[in-house]
This record gives C-alpha cells, structure tokens and sequence, in this order.
C-alpha cells in the first residue's frame, strides 16, 4: 500500500486583519467576514517566498519521521508564486534538505491544486518502484490584486508530503481526478496580479469540479460520505467548503478539523495540504480522510486515505497547525504592501 | 636598520570637498609636506600612499602611478610609487611602508601619503564600500555594516563592563570640542551629550554622532634618514616605533569580541621597540572610527585596564588636560576620516604637537605621542610610536 | 555579482557546512582549507552544524547598503552554535526581542538577490527557540 509517511507545515507569523484591509477600500468587514468567513490572512517576511516556505516545510516533514534525506528520490513542488519564472523551486528544497544529487526534481504549476497533482505523481513513481520516497510540496505567497476581493483571503504557507510504502501514517485507498479547460482564474506570463471570472469561479469551476471529482472517489474505492471521520476541500475562503460538504452529504463535524482558511487565509496551492496536515494532527488510528483539491483552469484531485498507527509515532515531532497559527504579528495594510511588494519603487 | 624622521608634514582641510578632485586633494597633501621638509622634488626617492577604495568611490585603480603623475613625479623623473591598502589602516601602513624602505637603506627621501576622496559616489554605495574592510562572504553578505559591527562590539562591551551609552557620547562630545581647535577638521563645532542621545539610531546602540563621518581628504608626511633629516630640518621627529599586527577578519572569530587584539599585539611591539611603557605616551591619536572603537582602544593600548575606558573617558582623563590626551585633532569622529588618508593625519596630528605647533589644542610638554590606525573591526593594526628625542 | 560566487556556498550558506580539524579537533564555520591552529599538521574533513545557539552580542541595524536598504530595522547578531564556533547571522525577531544569550534555532531565508532580474540568493537566519519550535 501507498500513503503519507510524514508531513511538515509551514506558516509565516505575520497577518492583516479583514478590518484593515476593509478599512484601505472602503469595504465593510462585517459583510466580508459574514459572506467568505474569513478574519485574518497570513502575510510573508521581507525574506521570505515560495522557496523558503516549501524548505521550512519539507524540513519539518523530514525532522517529524527522521528520514535519510538520501532516500527521497523525487522532489515537486506545487506553486503558483515560484520565486523564478523559469530555475525550478525544487532544487532548492532538494539542496536545502540534503537530499541532492540522485534524485529528480520538477516545479509543478496547476493554481492551486499542484500540490496534490505532485503527491499523484510521487505515488506513481513509487507504485512502479523508482524511489522509496517522493516529496510532494504546495506552497504559495498567493498574489492578489490591490483591492481586489481576493486580497481579502490571499495569504502565505505551504505543506509538504512524504509519500512512501513504509513507515506509512496513512494508507491512501486511491485517488481520482476530475479535469477540464474551464478558465476562471488565470496569470498571464509577465504579469504580477491574477485576474479572475467573479461569480463564474464559483458553479461551473470549484463546485462542479470538486463535486465530480470527491463523487469519482467515492464510486471507485465504493465509500459514501459517512464513512469518512475527516473531509478536507480546497478553502478559497470559508463558505465554499461548507457548502461543497453540505452539497455532497457531509456534515460540519467532518469538514471542521481541517478548515483552517478563517484564521489564516487561502494559500492556494498549500490550501487543501494545510487543512490535511491539521486533520492529521489529531486524526486517530483508522480514521477515513477524503481529500479533494481544486486548481482553476481547471481540475480537483480526490483522494481517499486511512489513518494507519503509525501516525501517533509521529504527531508530536514537528510543529502542529494550531502551533504554527500561535503567535501572531499584525500588520496595517501599508506594512502588508511593503511586505507583499505592492509598493512600487 | 637606519633610525628615520620626519621632516614634512601636510594635510587638506577634511571634509565634503565638493570642488576638489582626489588628485587635487594628494597634490595639495603632497607639496605642503615637501615645502614643509624643505624638499624637492628631485630629492624624492620613492612614493607610499594608504588608499582603500579608490576602485569603488572614484572607480580608479592604479592609483601609485597616478599619483606619482598628478605630482609631478613620473613622467621626468619616474620616482616608484606604490599603493598601499588595509582599509580604513591603509594610511598607518604606508607609513609603515616608508619608514621600513628609509629604515632599510633602499631610499632616502621617502613621501608616506594617504587619500580618499568618499563624495563622489551616493551614500549607498559609500556604506557598502565601507562594508567590504569586513568579510563580504561571512558578515556583509548577511547584512553586516560597518556600524553594525561596532555597534555589536559596543552591545557586549556595556553588557559586560558596565559602560554606559552617556560615556559612549562622552567620547564624541571630547573630539568635537578638540575639533574646534583645528581648523582643518570637519565638524569645528561643540556638541552635548544631548546632542548624541537624540541623534537618529545607525546600528543600536551606536547613533549618528557616535559614528566618524563621510570626508574627503589627504594627508602627507616626509621621512628620511636621520643623519639627512638633520641637514634638511630643524625640528626632525623621530619614529621610535612601527610596528603592525593583524587577526581575524570577521568579529565573530575573535579570542575577545570586545578586545581588537591587533591593537594589543601592534602596541606591544611598538613599546617594545620603543624600549617604553604606555605610562611614557604624552598625547595619542586613537581610531575612533565609532565612539566605542576609542573606549576599546585606550584599554586595548594599554592606558586603562580592560573594561575601564568609559569610566576614563567619563572623568576626564583623555581630554587635552587629562593624564593622556587622545585624538586632539578631534580624531576620526570630528577632524573626518577619509579612510585612505587617516593613518597619514594621525601622524601629521601628532608631528605637529611634538613640534609645539597645534595652537589652542596644544598638549604642554609633549615628547612623546602615539599615532595608532585600525583596518576594518580589527583585522589590521598599526601603531607609529613617534618622539622629539631619538 | 557573477552566478559563481552565489553558487559555490550553497551547500554551506543552506546547511551549516563548516569544517572539522580531526588533529585537533578545532570545529570552523565557515569552512576552511587550512586549520588556523595545526596548520599543515591539520586533517581537515566536513562538519554540519545543528544551527542552535546562543546570541553572544546583536545590533539592530536602521541605516543599510543598497542592498538591504529596504529590510530595515533588521536584527543583526554574532550567534555562538551549540557546537562552538561563532557566526554573524540575523535573527528573525522585533528589535525589542533580541537579548543577549536568547537561544536561537535556524531559518532558511532570502539572504538578498542581485536586483529584481538577477538571483534570489537563499540561506540560513536565525530565529528565536522557542518552546513551540523545539
């Protein structure tokens, strides 16, 4: 069996309030928190970028298992902030964790869904037997336009996921994708901002997508939704997920553990992989998670996985989720800019 | 080894020469030491200037043939010149450098000169320019500046010692007042210990008054031997002692993060050569490129115990009336510091005081003085014992 | 900056590469070819270090080059590893955290980049330990 043989997390410790950002564009707050149940984003260093989020995470991965670097022979990571336009991200995580040079390495891009894409690919290549482990990364510093809506969730972090046959923390039953060109979101080459198709994000891209896709999981492994103790979607804001759940038949205790974007904001492509790793973090042995991505452009990745014992080995080794979210530092939104490079000089 | 003198002195007003080029700045160094001597320029054997970083601030190398050049040196009478750099020390070396060529019996009539010339590039590019006296790998790299590594040095010094950051102001406010005395200084004005604590924060806890300034300037001095400098001048002062030590580059790799033990050893040698004492010094030029780098250095010379150098500073003891008076030209701090030129103006300072010439800022009986010049956080020192007797 | 010089410590300026003496047993950050203490008598071979230590003495810097201009105020330090060798590296922390002795733990950070079209170079801060993080 293929699974998860540790995961790592990562979250800078600054963030702006949806009162400040309100505030700048004249919003009202109180309608933003109400309509995307949202109240505060994570917002990166000066120094820090998708590269130095991917690395925190991939090294707390490696510290909770204690794994021999060496052995990862496969290194993606899922982004759609790569520091470089063109010079992978994954060589540096790879350099970073010790893991160089017999290994291969790949920048995915897919929105926000190109970290799950990357555990995909890690599980075929060590289905076939290439590698012993391969690591799958999402990281984002999301970019949003100034004034934007997006702004109000677009914010910093990433997960990375070993994938393994041993030493398994949970056993992934199988996965399933759900894909078509359906452009809602999208960047252009060249430019800073995304831009986006309002309303049109909503039924035809996220909803359809991840209905389709978490249905194709469940036909294929045959489960219904109350055989999952945990579900986790991708959380562009607060609403969407608890409606996508409730949509499909799953009830607010199993989507609460891992909703983590009210608190911390939509990482894109380490949204979904940072709900997983909070659910993990106190999941019990034999606990059914189904999982399910959503990149614009657009596709979902389902994924249906169990619980295995080892997971109680490892909990205690790395930084948790509530761990990470503990601390904060707030910035007003002038801070943010500088911080965000919204400020041009 | 033939003892040597000095028998020329001269220096450029310090500051921000917006008018003058850095060749019109050695010129001027040059020929007031050589009218000084009493010299010729037929008579000048060989060329040493301390420069650091022409490259970066005038984006010019070579700079011993320029000047030898601009001088009139070497395109009729080819007279070697060489440049001389330990950064901020590179003046002190080019001392060094005539005095062991005269010393040698290679030359004969040697001018030591030094020359920066800092304003002709933004402020930016100064401080990084600056940075480079430390390691660019290992400090700069991580973000380091100059300031900062003096401020870290201060940090620990306090923590340990007890100094405190008025006594740190004390040392500004001293150089400034013995600046107002010199008219070749930068800053001929008074400050107050207000003055310091209220100025804008460099690298916490230094300030911008704790800190030497921007300056464009040149010094020179005329060496030879003592036998010649008889014959040329009247009042030769003797160099009793040269001698230099080096260490680490980075402060972290240090015996003593609050000691520049460069200092220790160059001084310990000087005395030694000098057959003296510290207790003989009558009056010292210090780098006191930053307040605290003068607090280190008293001790670091050997006038005050280890950790001793703020309560010194603070009961009066370096000022021009005190046991051992320091930095009367107003030092790095106040009388400026054009890197390259500093070593050569601290000579100059202290050639004028053993002559009795350095009118109101005059140190009464001095006989003996020390000129003492550093090379980034310490990686360089050099220390010129200099005296009217042979 | 030429590429080269950027790429050549990147082992070291990401994991704490230094060296070991095995004559004398003397630990080096950043590395050396050459043992300060044995000189030629010296076995030098490769040394990771943990990256946890202790702030020795720290600045906070408001006045920077060029290149880092824009990052301040930044908290600057001379970090002793829990191995023993010293290191200057900034500590990701407010200007009123930092304190002399504060036990600090490694971060990979942007170090700086040659302007906004040439490299990112990456490489390891400091940031202070604590109990969350241990």
């Amino acid at each position: 069996m293929i699974g998860i043989t540790s995961y790592g997390a990562y979250i800078p410790r600054y963030r702006i309030k949806v009162e400040e950002i309100a505030r700048v564009w004249g919003d009202d707050p109180e309608h933003i928190k109400k309509g995307l149940l949202i109240y505060e984003k994570s917002v990166p260093d000066l120094d820090e970028d998708t590269a130095t989020i991917a690395v925190e995470a991939a090294r707390s991965a490696i510290y909770r298992r204690s794994i021999d670097p060496k052995e990862i022979g496969a290194i993606y990571v899922g982004s759609e902030s790569h520091p470089y336009a063109v010079k992978p991200t994954a060589t540096i995580v790879a350099e970073a964790i010790r893991a160089t040079p017999d290994l291969t390495a790949a920048d995915f891009e897919f929105a926000c869904k190109a970290g799950t894409a990357a555990i995909q690919t890690c599980m075929g290549e060590v289905a076939m037997g290439a590698i012993k482990y391969g690591m799958a990364i999402g990281a984002d510093i999301s970019q949003s336009a100034p004034g934007d809506a997006l702004e109000y969730t677009a914010a910093a972090g990433g997960a990375a996921y070993i994938i393994g046959k041993k030493n398994l923390i949970t056993e992934i039953e199988d996965t399933f994708s759900f894909t078509t060109d359906t452009p809602d979101f999208w960047r252009r080459e060249g430019e800073s901002y995304p831009m986006h198709g309002g309303r049109f994000t909503g039924e035809p891209a996220y909803f359809k997508h991840i209905i389709s896709a978490t249905k194709g999981i469940m036909k294929k492994v045959g489960t219904k939704p109350s055989d999952y103790d945990y579900v986790v979607f991708h959380q562009p804001n607060g609403k969407f997920p608890l409606r996508v759940a409730k949509t499909l038949g799953f009830s607010e205790e199993q989507i609460g553990l891992g909703l983590v974007v009210p608190m911390m904001g939509n990482t894109y492509s380490g949204s979904s992989l940072i709900g997983l790793a909070a659910i993990l973090d106190q999941a019990k042995p034999g606990s059914m998670i189904l999982m399910t991505s959503f990149g614009s452009g657009a596709g979902s990745d389902a994924f249906s996985m169990t619980v295995t014992d080892g997971i109680e080995e490892v909990r205690d080794k790395a930084p948790t989720i509530a761990e990470l979210l503990k601390n904060p530092r707030y910035l007003d939104y002038a801070l943010y800019a500088k911080h965000k490079g919204k400020i041009a000089v | 080894m033939r003892d040597v003198a000095i028998i020329g002195i001269g220096c450029t007003n310090f500051g921000e020469m917006w008018e003058r080029s850095f060749r019109d700045l050695f010129f001027e160094a040059g020929l007031n030491a050589l009218e000084d001597a009493g010299a010729k320029g037929e008579d000048v054997d060989a060329l040493y200037v301390g420069n650091m970083s022409a490259g970066k601030f005038i984006d010019q190398e070579h700079i011993g043939a320029l000047i030898a050049d601009y001088a009139g040196l070497a395109g009729s009478l080819h007279v070697p010149s060489t440049r001389v750099e330990a950064a901020c020390a590179s003046g002190g070396l080019a001392l060094r450098e005539g005095v062991l060529a005269v010393a040698s019996g290679l030359h004969d009539v040697v001018i030591a000169a030094g020359v920066e010339k800092m304003t002709d590039v933004e402020t930016g590019v100064t401080i990084d320019a600056l940075a480079s006296a430390a390691d660019r790998e290992w400090e700069g790299f991580m973000g380091a500046t100059f300031p900062g590594l003096y401020a870290m040095i201060a940090r620990l010094h306090m923590h340990r010692y007890g100094t405190t950051r008025e006594q740190l102001a004390m040392v500004a406010v001293k150089n400034h007042h013995n600046a107002t005395m010199n008219s070749k200084a930068q800053y001929e004005r008074e400050i107050t210990i207000e003055d310091v604590m209220n100025s804008p924060l460099i690298a916490d806890p230094l300030r911008v008054y704790d800190c030497s300034p921007i300056t464009d300037g040149a010094a020179a001095v005329v060496l030879a031997p003592v036998e010649l400098a008889r014959k040329l001048n009247n009042t030769p002062i003797y160099v009793r002692a040269s001698a230099q030590a080096s260490d680490t580059i980075t402060l972290h790799d240090r015996r003593d993060i609050t000691t520049l033990d460069a200092t220790v050893y160059a001084a310990q040698r000087a005395y030694k050569m000098a057959d003296i004492s510290p207790k003989d010094i009558d009056v010292a030029e210090v780098h006191d490129c930053f307040t605290i780098a003068e607090i280190c250095a008293i001790e670091d010379l050997g006038f005050v115990q280890k950790g001793n150098g703020g309560p010194a500073t603070e009961e009066g003891m370096t000022a021009l009336d005190g046991d051992i008076p320091i930095n009367p030209s107003g030092g790095l701090k106040a009388c400026g510091h054009p890197v390259g030129a500093t070593g050569i103006k601290q000579a100059v300072e202290i050639v004028q005081q053993l002559r009795g010439e350095a009118g109101g800022r005059q140190v009464s009986g001095a006989k003996i003085g020390l000129a003492h010049n550093v090379g980034g956080t310490g990686g360089t020192a050099v220390v010129h014992v200099l005296s009217v007797n042979r | 900056m030429a590429v080269p010089r950027l790429w050549r410590h990147i082992p070291t300026r990401y994991n704490l590469i230094g060296t070991e003496c095995q004559t004398c047993g003397g630990l080096y950050f950043p590395p050396r070819t050459t043992c300060p203490t044995c000189r030629r008598d010296g076995r030098i071979i490769e040394r990771k270090f943990k990256g946890t230590g202790e702030v020795v003495t720290y600045t906070t810097i408001y006045s920077a080059s060029a290149a880092f201009h824009r990052q301040t105020p930044y908290v600057l330090a001379i970090v002793k590893l829990d191995e023993g060798p010293l290191l200057t590296g900034q500590i990701v922390c407010d200007p009123d955290e930092a304190k002399i002795g504060m036990k600090v733990r490694p971060v990979f950070r942007k170090l700086g980049e040659d302007g906004p079209s040439g490299i990112i170079y990456y490489g390891t801060k400091f940031a202070p330990l604590t109990e969350a993080s241990q």
